[in-house]
């Protein structure tokens, strides 16, 4: 089940477009591949079923496999510059900010060609010291250390020099803060034994990790790095107790990070135009060695952002080559499909969407794949690396073979519900690495008691009620709502959700805004959505920034002045900060969160409101929904709920409402401003999923169930059940073209 | 310091749990849970699914990443409920010495 992994380079196609599949075999010698039709995901027994349509398409194969290397770890890297000969002086300088002294050697600043073992190298030792060391042809010419360790998350200035005239090589940790029996301005001189043997080094210049064979780089920099500059000659003590001014003499190269800080190219200030360019995706936007809170937004005072923070468990693009790729036939339907991967016991799915031909609709429904919230929980450590996820869940953690396979393999990176190795924030998310847990037939961990499926593979469950129906519908992802605006929704009659649209992009919010504004009707059949706002990168593809500022559930929170992302400068946070609460969008918004079991709703009294009749007809009630394969009810997980303050349109008919939750359901912290006892699901009234109904001026209309666990109960008794009933009774309506009253009428009263 | 330790006056939530160990637990008992599945990640058992929704072995997490995780002999499931009971007993002894095979 793990030795195939692989991805796609698209997540999104059109029918005549061209899918490339990048594949890595772990001792498969030889597989074939499928494309299939995702219809239903889950494989809980208790469920319809497992189910998937082979197309009759040849995407070719057998394959042979083939291993491909995940290159963890970001670093910048310079190419064009001049050959370095080691019989030339030398100094180098840099601010540094390590998160991970100790923790192995980590380069800082190094020229080195691989295969010859020669060049330069100034580090942090396995001891946490800052060195520096002079190679040539695999002999240590020269050497020195410090030999004291460095404080974690203090700034420090590092200056190296080699002089050869005199053979002296020295090397100088200054933290910029002092501290009462810390380690200050300590400097160390050594004399070579003998003069540097000559040899010449092409490769290109690595900031914050070491060039290598086999492999991109290799012991990557933990922390932050501001300001390297380096020197054709040899600096004096003095010069290398504060940065030399970067126009000084024998400067080679001054790269100013506070240039360009939402690319990713490095400036070169020297006038040589040794530019370089970052891989993996490093942090940008993050504070330097002056920000002093004086500013937050890094586009007003870049200088206070003039450092870029190294992970080595950094990951952007695994940039594997291309095993194969396909056409889809031009009447290809639009829908969620996967390539299937497949050798005796071994298989993986690869899904993506097939959108209609574009600039146009072949059906009246469209259901929006939420990709955005797929990459914000790609590969997420959270059974693995959260201790807490058994309480909250309430059970014991189950590790499926996927979960294995990630522990024994970090290098399959990181996303929004994890921590980086030194313990900062993950800020970028990306799709193109093998995403296992967005998978069909996947067990995650946060999804209730019963199936546990999670984003992808919970969707599922609507798109297989979708089927029961034999409602046709189209797909499309977040990434065309995010780039082709409205207009990729414009003329459907119904939009749908997936059950945890949780990551929305500005220009994603203005899409479905627009649609409803031009009298579009919408189905929000999920919990949590249109929570967090996320930025696409404008250039690079398949990958998202969220910075989880001030306050919301999330796993870490970001560093004071660093709530801008460093791809658009927009803020982030929760879109309830940012002035556009999902309330306004569709009526509620999160409430609270708890993963053991769902409940069911009880209809209000503005269930029987005329204007809601259709939305009930067949439906007996008052009790709907107490059953379903995600917490065994349809009201659970993550739940929503009305709130006038924050924009639930005031003519919004309340018509069901879930209680008696556990305690294992909290508060959110963005509803806590002075903590109090009773924040649990047995005790505080806020914490209930609301289904809620309302027309938008324009003759449209939106309806919300407020509950991830809402599709789970879809399937119930072959899908004649009251949850089943409501969703189709909604859906129906919403596709008739007649426009909704757009004159309020008052709620019944509770 | 939390003030709250599991004591002899939480004996009487082992018989809450024992006779439904996947239900809705009383405020007592929760205490009692919260403390128990608490702790760090390094050590904490986990269900490893051999056959899913059917048969599970006992596991525990290791410290770090990259660590495989291990998997214990002589504890195979074919039922949750069983398997969160056998656990609860094993972690009522780390927490308090008390055999609960004994004590019941």
């Amino acid at each position: 089940m793990t030795r195939i992994l692989a991805y796609a380079d698209r997540i999104s196609a059109a029918p005549g477009e061209c899918v490339q599949v990048k594949v890595s075999c772990d001792g498969v010698k030889q597989y074939d591949v499928n494309l299939v039709r995702v219809i239903q995901g889950d494989i809980n027994p208790s469920g319809p079923g497992y189910q998937e349509e082979l197309i009759p398409l040849n995407l070719g194969g057998p394959f042979t496999g083939r291993y491909q290397r995940i290159n963890m770890g970001s670093f910048a890297i310079v190419d064009n510059a001049p050959a370095y000969h080691t019989q030339s002086s030398l100094g180098l300088q840099v601010v540094i900010w390590p998160t991970l002294p100790g923790r192995g050697s980590q380069a800082i600043l190094s020229r080195e060609d691989p295969e010859s073992g020669t060049g330069f190298r100034l580090y942090l030792n396995s001891e946490g010291a800052v060195a520096f060391e002079i190679t040539v042809n695999g002999v240590q010419q020269a050497q020195v250390s410090t030999g004291l360790p460095l404080a974690t998350e203090r700034w420090c200035l590092v200056s190296a020099s080699y002089d050869a005239d005199s053979c002296e090589l020295s090397v100088l940790q200054h933290p910029l803060k002092p501290y009462p029996n810390g380690a200050d301005a300590y400097q160390v001189l050594k004399r070579a034994d003998s003069p540097m043997v000559s040899a010449t080094v092409e490769s290109p210049i690595m900031i914050a990790a070491r060039s290598a064979t086999n492999q991109l780089a290799k012991e990557h920099f933990n922390g932050r790095i501001e300001a390297p500059r380096i020197f054709l000659r040899s600096l004096n003590r003095k010069e290398m107790l504060s940065l030399v001014e970067a126009k000084r003499n024998g400067l080679v190269a001054s790269w100013d990070f506070s240039i360009g800080i939402s690319t990713e190219q490095i400036s070169d200030t020297s006038g040589n135009e040794l530019h370089g360019r970052l891989v993996n995706l490093p942090t940008r936007g993050v504070a330097g060695n002056v920000w002093n809170g004086d500013e937050h937004n890094w586009q007003n005072k870049p200088a206070h952002y003039a450092a870029i923070h190294f992970h080595e468990d950094d990951l952007y693009d695994c940039a594997w080559q291309t095993d194969f790729e396909f056409r889809l036939p031009d009447d290809i339907s639009s829908g969620v499909y996967a390539i299937r991967l497949h050798a005796e016991s071994e298989e993986y799915y690869i899904p993506f969407a097939v959108r209609p031909p574009r600039g146009t609709k072949t059906a009246q429904v469209v259901f929006i794949l939420p990709t955005a919230s797929y990459m914000a929980y790609a590969n997420n450590r959270i059974g693995i690396d959260v201790p807490e996820t058994e309480i909250v869940s309430g059970r014991l953690l189950q590790m499926n073979p996927i979960d294995l396979y990630m522990q024994s393999h970090p290098e399959l990176g990181l996303c929004f519900y994890d921590v980086h190795n030194d313990g900062s924030g993950v800020y970028y998310s990306s799709r193109l690495r093998p995403v296992v847990n967005m998978q069909p037939k996947h067990i995650g961990h946060l999804g209730g008691a019963g199936s546990n499926v999670w984003q992808f593979n919970a969707d599922t469950h609507i798109l297989d009620w979708l089927e029961q129906l034999d409602q046709s519908f189209d797909v499309i992802t977040d990434e065309e709502l995010d780039v082709e605006g409205v207009e990729v929704l414009r003329d459907y009659n119904v939009v749908i959700t997936g059950t945890h649209p949780e990551y929305y992009s500005v220009a994603m919010l203005d899409s479905l805004q627009g649609y409803l504004d031009s009298g579009g009707r919408l189905m929000y059949l999920g919990g949590n959505g249109f929570y967090w706002r996320v930025s696409f990168h404008p250039t690079l593809p398949g990958v998202i920034e969220c910075r989880k500022s001030e306050d919301g559930i999330r796993a870490f929170a970001p560093l004071p002045g660093e709530f801008y992302a460093s791809f658009t400068g927009e803020y982030t946070g929760l879109w309830r900060r940012n002035g556009r609460a999902p309330n306004e969008l569709v009526g509620i918004g999160m409430v609270s969160q708890g993963f053991d079991y769902s409940s069911p709703y009880n209809m209000a009294r503005a269930s029987r409101d005329p204007r809601a009749a259709f939305i009930f007809e067949g439906v007996e009630g008052p009790v709907i929904g107490d059953y379903g394969l995600s917490g065994g009810g349809a009201a659970g997980l993550e739940l929503d709920a009305t709130d006038h303050s924050l924009g639930t349109p005031p003519h919004a008919l309340v018509l069901a409402s879930s209680e008696r939750h556990s305690d294992l359901y909290l508060m959110t912290p963005e509803d806590i401003n002075d903590p109090a006892p009773g924040l649990g699901g047995t005790e505080a009234e806020i914490i209930r999923a609301e289904m809620v109904f309302f027309e938008t001026p324009s003759g449209g209309a939106v309806f919300s169930t407020g509950s991830i666990a809402w599709s789970g109960s879809l399937s119930h008794q072959d899908y004649q059940n009251d949850i089943a009933r409501i969703s189709s009774n909604v859906i129906k309506r919403f596709l008739d073209d007649t426009p909704f009253d757009i004159t309020p009428k008052p709620q019944v009263d509770e | 310091m939390s003030r709250y330790r599991i004591t002899d006056d939480d004996f009487q939530y082992v018989a809450e749990f024992r006779a439904n160990p996947l239900g809705i637990p009383g405020p007592g008992l929760q205490r009692v849970l919260n403390l128990l599945r608490g702790g760090p990640k390094s050590g904490k058992y986990v269900l490893i699914v051999k056959q899913p929704f059917k048969r599970w072995v006992l596991g525990r997490l290791p410290a770090d990443r990259g660590q495989s995780i291990e998997i214990l002999d002589g504890w195979e499931f074919s039922d949750l409920a069983h398997a969160e009971w056998e656990v609860f007993k094993l972690r009522w002894k780390a927490s308090t010495g008390q055999n609960l095979e004994d004590a019941l």
